[in-house]
């Protein structure tokens, strides 16, 4: 049996309110008042599709029976680097060994379900890990920024202890161009909503679905969990009533709580129906783009056996309310902004330098003296014991999945930060090891010495000037 | 057995130039401002200087790198010029070779000069600048007042404090230097404040507020340095001598180990234990009159004062209150403003320190004139608390 066997989850803490997009945008479209209700994710300056898929595929192991991954593929129409291999960014970040298959799948809505059909069709016992992630540029005042989120998801395939087997797949390859992104532009180009309902939902969504209950043996009527993604609201219940699926089975959208989070909405609508779905049900997933997949699933009876440390439910909840819309335009670099004399300096990374760094860079990997048993990082020749300091005595080890204490910190207001104040410190492990670090999601007056933190891959800084992202990882104080 | 430096070299004369916001002067006209008074004050002919040590901390926003803006700005006769650069301890580090080529042997006479210009940044505060290829790419962002903040909050949870006490002992070590400041016709600031504003002004990096930073500022300061016997034999009188020069440099440790706590200098702990040692002195409290330190935040001078054995582990918030270090006080601190109010030139700082202690014994020291010095010691803390470079000098009348 080849199914899924495990998932999980990430949705960036910040949640702006939709109110305040209104009333920053409503007197320009007053269309957009009806969409006020609720919330939606956004990314913090330092997260991208490429952070967001770490802390996605991360979440997913923490519920494997074995991190032992043979296959990474990394979904996303919002991928950071052209060209330089997203997903092994990835991997190097989520210390997968290097041995494995890695794959950026890009270039439509359905790169998601379609890079997880391929991992399900080729029928490996071991593990692979397919992680979805979107984090989309919108217009201001658009509908899409109002309805959209950023988020990522992950779902691990193989053959031991499987929680949904694969039951099928079928996928419709059909030029409906309901939105476009060109190679030049950074924003969608879509057509009437109407249109795109009546002439691209209706008709090539029931289409697979039919041919997927064809190729089970599957009625509609025994599909428990329907997951259609969209940001029509009412269109997944017009089409799963069209095919005879029951109203109930169709899985929430988030549209007022995450926004829909592109390539990756498919997999976090999958994540929740994992989470919620009981031994022996039908899930069906719908990935549309350019066409259409279908997958169907059948769960087992280990399917509660093993929930990831976040999940979706987690991610949805570990959030914060964030009312400032201007910050949102600027952390997407929607505005012109004055960001100061500071900010001009030279950002360049020498690729040589960072290749030499890499492990430490990407992976947090620091070093671990056979002498003296020492942890360090930064890794250096000497052990950095002052009893010890023996020569190239230490051994990789890797800090990604510590856990420390704070102990000092400040706000610094003088240099240059794109969500000021910069807040940073000394981070103390638990298990040994100290590091001066960055920290991310701190909420004033909520940060102290003796606070626990955990450390996570984020974006370090931009050089606008040569296109290239810096990343390293910083410290989140536990909630 | 090396027998130390106490003794060897006496100041044949010094200079400085107004530090502040000097808009019109270039890095060479500070040059030339502070060599020209100490030129004379040595009384002898330029061409008398067999080697010289330049001083300047930061290449970018400064005068570029190596020894010839010296050289030629001073018009030098092809003498030897070496460039040094320690970061803040950069101006005692262009004194410690010059005063070491003397001892040596090497030259009879050698001159130290510090420059810093500061204020062509077009921003305020310490210029942004590159920390090497490897360290850019992950070290915090971190601004001067940042760095430093974090030896408030490591002090505060060390000693287990209430952030407003702290608060009010970093303000009375910042209206002390104000107070002293005004004093000194060559500081940068010159006007008083009060404990009130300085403990309201807005936070640069929390807890450092915009009174507990010092000033960020263009100047020059120099030295002239030779043997006891040659500035004897050139009619100098009330000699003022070196009594120990040291300096510490962390290893990574502070930052990489957990035996730092983040609370305290450690370098400041050695270099000083180290400078006592090679000066004879036994009884800090006692036997150091005046100190010029590296205020560069309030915050580091309070906590200095324990490193250098000035004050017990944990007290120096009473000792500040108490008003120990005041003008007044039984160890005056920054007795001409100090980083606070004097100005920060990197390069020249530790020779405006020096220059301080030495108008000091020679009874130069106008209106904020100790009545008795009897050793000065100087402090140059360069870097972050976490890694650094710590500089210490001590001076006193020649005996």
């Amino acid at each position: 049996m080849v199914g899924i066997t495990g998932f999980g989850a990430y949705i960036p803490k910040a949640r702006l309110q939709k109110h305040v997009m209104v009333e920053a945008n409503g007197w320009f479209d007053a269309g957009l008042k009806a969409l006020g209700r609720g919330e939606r994710s956004i990314c913090n300056w330092d997260e991208d599709t490429i952070t967001m898929a770490v802390e996605a595929g991360k979440d997913c192991l923490t519920a494997l029976e074995s991190d032992d991954i043979e296959a990474l593929y990394l979904a996303s129409t919002t991928l950071p680097f052209l060209d330089r291999q997203n997903s092994v960014v990835v991997r190097e970040a989520m210390n997968l060994n290097p041995y494995i298959r890695t794959m950026d799948v890009s270039a439509s809505q359905r790169a998601g379900t379609s890079a997880l059909l391929a991992l399900l069709e080729n029928g490996n016992q071991a593990n692979s890990l397919l992680v979805a992630s979107e984090h989309r540029r919108t217009k201001a005042g658009s509908r899409a920024e109002m309805l959209w989120g950023d988020g990522a998801a992950s779902i691990a395939v193989g053959g031991n202890k499987v929680i949904a087997e694969f039951l099928g797949g079928e996928s419709v390859a059909i030029d409906f161009v309901d939105h476009y992104r060109g190679e030049d532009s950074s924003f969608d180009y879509d057509w009437e909503e109407r249109w795109v309902r009546d002439e691209g939902f209706m008709k090539i969504v029931p289409e697979a679905i039919n041919r997927l209950m064809q190729r089970c043996s599957l009625k509609t009527a025994d599909v428990s969990h329907f997951v259609f993604p969209t940001d029509q609201s009412r269109t997944p219940g017009a089409v799963a009533k069209k095919v005879g699926i029951h109203p109930d089975a169709v899985v929430d959208n988030g549209i007022e709580s995450v926004g829909v989070a592109g390539v990756a909405q498919p997999i976090l609508m999958l994540c929740a129906a994992l989470e919620r779905a009981k031994p022996d049900e039908i899930i069906v997933l719908i990935g549309f783009g350019q066409g259409c997949d279908a997958i169907a699933f059948k769960t087992t009876s280990a399917i509660s056996s093993s929930l990831p440390k976040l999940g979706y439910r987690g991610a949805v909840a570990s959030k914060r309310s964030e009312t400032n819309y201007n910050k949102f335009l600027s952390f997407n670099n929607l505005i012109e902004k004055d960001i100061g004399k500071r900010g001009e300096a030279d950002k360049q990374t020498y690729l040589s330098g960072f290749n030499r760094r890499k492990d430490l860079l990407n992976g947090l990997i620091g070093g671990k003296c056979r002498e003296c048993g020492v942890l360090q990082i930064p890794r250096e020749k000497y052990c950095v014991n002052p009893q010890c300091q023996s020569l190239d005595s230490q051994d990789d080890h890797p800090f990604a999945n510590a856990t420390g204490t704070v102990m000092s910190w400040t706000a610094d207001r003088l240099t240059f930060d794109w969500n000021p104040p910069a807040y940073f410190g000394m981070v103390q492990f638990d298990d040994g090891g100290k590091l001066m670090m960055d920290f991310s999601e701190v909420e004033e007056g909520k940060i102290d010495a003796g606070a626990k933190v955990t450390v996570h891959f984020r974006i370090k800084g931009f050089d606008a000037q040569r296109g290239f992202v810096k990343y390293f990882w910083k410290a989140v104080i536990i909630d | 057995m090396a027998t130390g430096i106490k003794d060897k070299v006496v100041i044949l004369g010094m200079g400085c130039s107004k530090f502040g916001e000097r808009w019109e002067s270039s890095p060479s006209d500070l040059m030339v401002e502070a060599f020209e008074e100490c030129i004379a004050d040595a009384g002898i002919e330029k061409d008398r200087i067999e080697a010289a040590w330049f001083g300047a901390g930061i290449d970018a926003f400064n005068v570029g790198s190596s020894a010839m803006p010296l050289s030629i700005a001073l018009r030098l006769n092809y003498i030897p010029v070496t460039k040094v650069e320690n970061m803040c301890a950069t101006g005692t580090e262009a004194f410690r070779g010059a005063v070491y080529a003397v001892a040596s042997g090497a030259c009879d006479i050698a001159l130290a000069l510090g420059v810093e210009k500061l204020k062509d940044t077009g921003y305020g505060g310490l210029p942004q600048r590159s920390r090497g290829v490897e360290n850019d790419m992950y070290w915090p962002n971190l601004s001067a007042p940042g760095a430093f903040a974090q030896l408030a909050t490591g002090y505060q949870a060390k000693h287990k404090l209430n952030k407003q006490d702290l608060k009010r002992a970093m303000a009375h070590v910042s209206v002390k230097s104000h107070a002293n400041g005004l004093k000194n016709p060559k500081a940068h600031l010159q006007r008083e404040i009060t404990i009130e504003q300085a403990m309201n002004a807005p936070f640069i990096a929390e807890p450092i507020g915009l009174f507990d930073c010092c000033g960020v500022s263009d100047g020059s300061a120099c030295a002239i340095v030779t043997t006891p016997e040659i500035a004897q034999s050139l009619g100098k009188e009330n000699l003022v001598s070196v009594k120990a020069l040291q300096l510490a440099v962390s290893n990574g440790t502070e930052a990489s180990h957990e035996s730092w706590d983040g609370s305290y200098l450690k370098t400041t702990r050695i270099a000083a234990q180290r400078a006592y040692d090679e000066a004879g002195v036994k009884n800090p409290k006692a036997e150091i009159t005046m100190t010029e330190v590296h205020d560069c935040f309030s915050i580091t001078e309070l906590v200095t004062m324990e490193d250098l054995q000035l004050a017990e582990e944990g007290a120096a918030i009473k000792d500040v209150l108490d008003g120990r270090f005041d003008a007044d006080g039984s160890n005056p601190c920054q007795i001409d403003g100090g980083l606070k109010c004097f100005g920060h030139p990197i390069g020249a700082s530790g020779l405006r320190m020096l220059y301080e202690n030495y108008l000091q014994f020679q009874g130069k020291a106008g209106a904020r004139q100790l009545s008795s010095p009897t050793l000065g010691l100087n402090h140059n803390l360069g870097g972050f608390p976490h890694q650094n470079i710590c500089s210490i000098s001590i001076v006193g009348p020649y005996r």
